[in-house]
């Protein structure tokens, strides 16, 4: 066992008990600090699979806009030192029990099938990502792009409209 | 040299551990954390695909780049919905919100 096959194993490790830890915290502050620990792990897999750009994506955008944004929302709607009440017993056990079988059945079926590894090198520089993305031909991605800017133009007024105050419409 | 079973079922269990999130957390927040990482172990799923089973193409890191793009967008509005009704009904409860229920 070499030394990046410990390293994968725990990162894994550190990825599943942090999001372990943000799914079953009582505080709903706490339970954002786990998820903020699981994304970093999340994007240190990233690296460790040698997708540099992709982890940079996942830090910039999810540790520093969303959770942050998560974070402030916390705050604006209720105090941060409050329990969230504890779900049932029987919802708890429910719960459990569907996803360790949604969890067993999937496992199986991974590892039944067992994906064959391929040895060839992928190149994923910047370069290659950068052309493709804007590049109108038959492998590029110019489209896709542009819909997602609409799509982005549109959640950022959209949110706008709806967090808006009553007060300043009926005026 | 690790298989990619492995990360799969890394990602796998991550997707159940939002799952459980989802169907025990009652606070809206709390859902909106689950969503991010189930979103999250799909993208491990794209750029494990995307490096170890076709190394020739770009398409799982795009997807991936497309996801954390719509992600953004979610977390945005959902927030917006949230504060909203707050204002509204001074909780961010599910339970509380059912109006629309018959």
């Amino acid at each position: 066992m070499d030394i990046s096959t410990i390293i994968f194993y725990l990162i894994a490790a550190f990825i599943l008990g942090m999001a372990l830890l943000a799914v079953t915290a009582k505080q709903i502050f706490r339970s954002a600090i786990w998820l903020l620990f699981t994304l970093i792990g999340i994007a240190s897999l990233y690296f460790w699979m040698e997708v540099e750009f992709i982890a940079a994506v996942q830090i910039v955008v999810y540790v520093g806009g969303i959770v942050v944004l998560i974070i402030f929302s916390i705050f604006l709607t209720q105090q941060s030192a409050a329990d969230m009440p504890s779900p049932k017993l029987g919802r708890k056990i429910a719960a459990a029990v569907a996803s360790l079988l949604g969890l067993a059945l999937c496992g199986l079926l991974v590892y039944e099938y067992g994906f064959s590894k391929t040895e060839a090198t992928f190149d994923n520089e910047v370069n290659r990502i950068g052309t493709a993305m804007l590049n109108t031909g038959s492998d590029g991605y110019a489209l896709p792009f542009e819909a997602v800017s609409i799509l982005l133009l549109a959640a950022m007024v959209g949110a706008i409209v709806i967090a808006m105050k009553e007060s300043e419409k009926s005026e | 040299m690790v298989p990619v079973s492995h990360i799969l079922l890394l990602s796998t269990a991550l997707f159940f551990i939002g799952m459980y999130g989802l169907f025990t957390r009652r606070n809206m927040i709390a859902l909106l954390m689950s969503i991010e990482l189930m979103l999250n172990s799909i993208n491990i799923n794209f750029v494990a695909f995307n490096k170890y089973v076709w190394p020739g193409q770009l398409d799982g890191i795009f997807f991936t780049i497309f996801i954390i793009t719509i992600a953004a967008a979610e977390a945005a509005i959902a927030i917006a919905i949230v504060i909203n009704l707050y204002r509204s009904h001074l909780s961010i409860d599910v339970n509380d919100a059912a109006e629309l229920k018959h």
